[in-house]
């Protein structure tokens, strides 16, 4: 792996979002009309209702952001690729000594980079509007942030074969499939919630669930659950290493039945 | 028949056959690229001559068959062999809305070109684009556009260099230029060219050696004038237009229909 590849790779993700405005405001805009629109609807019920809920909103809104995380990892990694396609300019690349996996480390930055504007975006609007201090999570921030990044590269890397796989015409895609599991790994409500019971298997395979339900025990009860971490980092591992074999997976077959170029000049 | 070239052979196919849905898109092709040849790949719109230079660059896989860059196999050794390559087409394009210079420097910093911004200044200037080099890529003329992507394929000092139609919708004053800019960057960087083209000027004025395929065949090679003579036609272009419409051409040397249709 060459660190100056994956530098020169990155440094063209900055440049394509330095000179298209338009796309730091996608990964703004969206993020915080969606904090916006929940904080309000959870202050309006906790207005009108008694008990348990001014902790609810503190659960959502810290779900929220953290679903984020997930979604812009993996968004990192999708739209990167889907940018080149776009551009014509995949061809440039799969011709320069750029290996796969410094590719794919490139666009894991780029999910990193998204992350942190959209996070620190989001952390303040929401200490501002609704004060709720993202840091009320205090160290165990930093663990779940990690997680969340890596399951979102493992979704990036899913999307991409994906679209590798049923071309151009499926690049939505992109945008859809963390929505796949989104009702799976309780982001806004516990496992408990989830019926048929059954189900509740699915969602403790997947790892994004155990950041979840280990978030909901720190905001509860402010003890860090390190089975739920373990878990969350083990699962965590193999979905990045089956992602990453289905993503090689597909780009071989791309290039045996000839159709990377056809990506690349459409 | 010319003198086999002694010089290195830096690329090489053998029965590099590719199909695609049972169809022979390039069959039982074989090909030697020498050092400091400029070679063409001459045929009609789907004779296989793109097909045959993205099996080269790796970018698809072939059905059957060897590829061989600087003596190594290309699919064991493609970063190597890549870091010694390059590619331009007028089918693909640099991210539009970057700067030219921005975008010479993501390819100058991937291919790790030492002192980059020289080297950029030095081929902008060479293609007489210096000009362009704050303007959005996307922004530029068809013209303007091939110029700065053989910039970006020239930025290494490729020694082996592919271009595949490098002067499809140019104007006539523009593909002089680039044609004089290939023979330029052949005689200053000694590299092989593999030229595709279907213009008959470019092929005529640019390359040593030539291969007209036909739907997937070689069915005639030799050097431009060469081939004239022993097709019994007066130019290139009859040569060509008798390929195309009925893939048979009588070998005068030889007496024999090399191919059939
Ligand atoms: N990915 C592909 N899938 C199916 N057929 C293809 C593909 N790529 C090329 N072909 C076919 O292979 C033949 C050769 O195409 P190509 O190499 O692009 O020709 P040329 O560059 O000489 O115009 C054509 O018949 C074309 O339709
Ligand atoms: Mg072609």
């Amino acid at each position: 792996m060459s660190l100056a590849v994956i530098q020169a790779l990155v440094l063209r993700y900055l440049f394509l979002y330095t000179r298209s405005p338009m796309r730091l405001v996608e990964l703004i805009f969206w993020p915080v009309v969606e904090l916006v629109i929940w904080g309000y609807l959870t202050l309006f019920i906790q207005e009108n209702t008694t008990g348990d809920f001014p902790r609810i909103i503190v659960f959502l809104l810290g779900a929220m952001i953290l679903w984020d995380v997930i979604f812009r990892a993996q968004q990192g990694v999708a739209i990167s690729f889907l940018e080149d396609v776009w551009t014509r300019n995949l061809l440039n690349v799969f011709v320069a000594p750029v290996r796969t996996v410094e590719y794919l480390a490139a666009t894991f930055c780029v999910g990193f980079l998204r992350i942190l504007v959209t996070i620190t975006v989001l952390g303040l609007v929401a200490g501002f509007m609704y004060s709720f201090n993202i840091f009320t999570l205090g160290w165990a921030l930093l663990p779940f942030f990690m997680n969340l990044m890596v399951s979102g590269w493992a979704l990036g890397m899913i999307s991409t074969a994906l679209i590798l796989r049923w071309g151009q015409a499926a690049e939505s895609l992109a945008w859809a499939v963390p929505f796949f599991i989104q009702p799976f790994i309780a982001v806004f409500y516990p496992v408990s919630a989830i019926k048929p019971e059954w189900v509740q298997t699915i969602s403790w395979a997947l790892p994004p669930t155990h950041v979840f339900e280990g978030m909901r025990e720190v905001l509860k009860t402010g003890v860090f659950a390190w089975d739920k971490f373990f878990w969350a980092a083990g699962l965590n591992l193999i979905f990045l290493t089956a992602a990453g074999m289905v993503f090689f997976y597909m780009l071989t077959l791309t290039r045996r039945r000839g159709l990377l170029t056809k990506f690349a000049t459409q | 028949m010319p003198t086999p070239d002694p010089r290195e052979v830096i690329l090489e196919a053998r029965d590099l056959t590719r199909e695609f849905d049972g169809v022979k898109a390039l069959d039982a092709f074989n090909l030697k690229l020498h050092r400091g040849q400029v070679l063409g790949l001459l045929g009609a719109n789907g004779a296989g001559k793109t097909t045959a230079m993205n099996c080269m660059l790796g970018l698809t896989l072939p059905t059957s068959g060897a590829l061989f860059a600087f003596g190594k196999e290309l699919q064991a050794h493609r970063i190597e062999i890549l870091r010694r390559a390059n590619f331009s087409s007028a089918y693909t394009a640099l991210p539009a809305n970057l700067l030219v210079w921005q975008n010479l420097l993501v390819f100058a910093k991937i291919y790790r070109v030492p002192k980059p911004k020289e080297r950029i200044a030095e081929l902008l200037e060479m293609m007489e684009i210096s000009h362009l080099h704050k303007r959005v890529t996307g922004q530029l003329s068809a013209g303007e556009s091939t110029r700065v992507n053989l910039c970006k394929a020239l930025l290494n000092k490729p020694e082996l260099l592919l271009l595949d139609e490098p002067t499809a919708s140019l104007d006539p004053d523009i593909a002089d230029k680039v044609r004089k800019i290939v023979l330029r960057i052949r005689s200053e960087l000694n590299c092989g060219i593999l030229y595709t083209s279907h213009n008959m000027k470019d092929i005529e004025e640019v390359c040593d050696h030539l291969m007209f395929l036909h739907k997937g065949k070689v069915v005639m090679e030799g050097t431009p004038k060469d081939i004239v003579e022993r097709s019994s036609s007066s130019t290139l272009e009859d040569v060509f237009i008798k390929i195309a419409r009925d893939g048979e051409i009588v070998d005068e040397t030889t007496k024999k229909e090399e191919v059939a249709p």
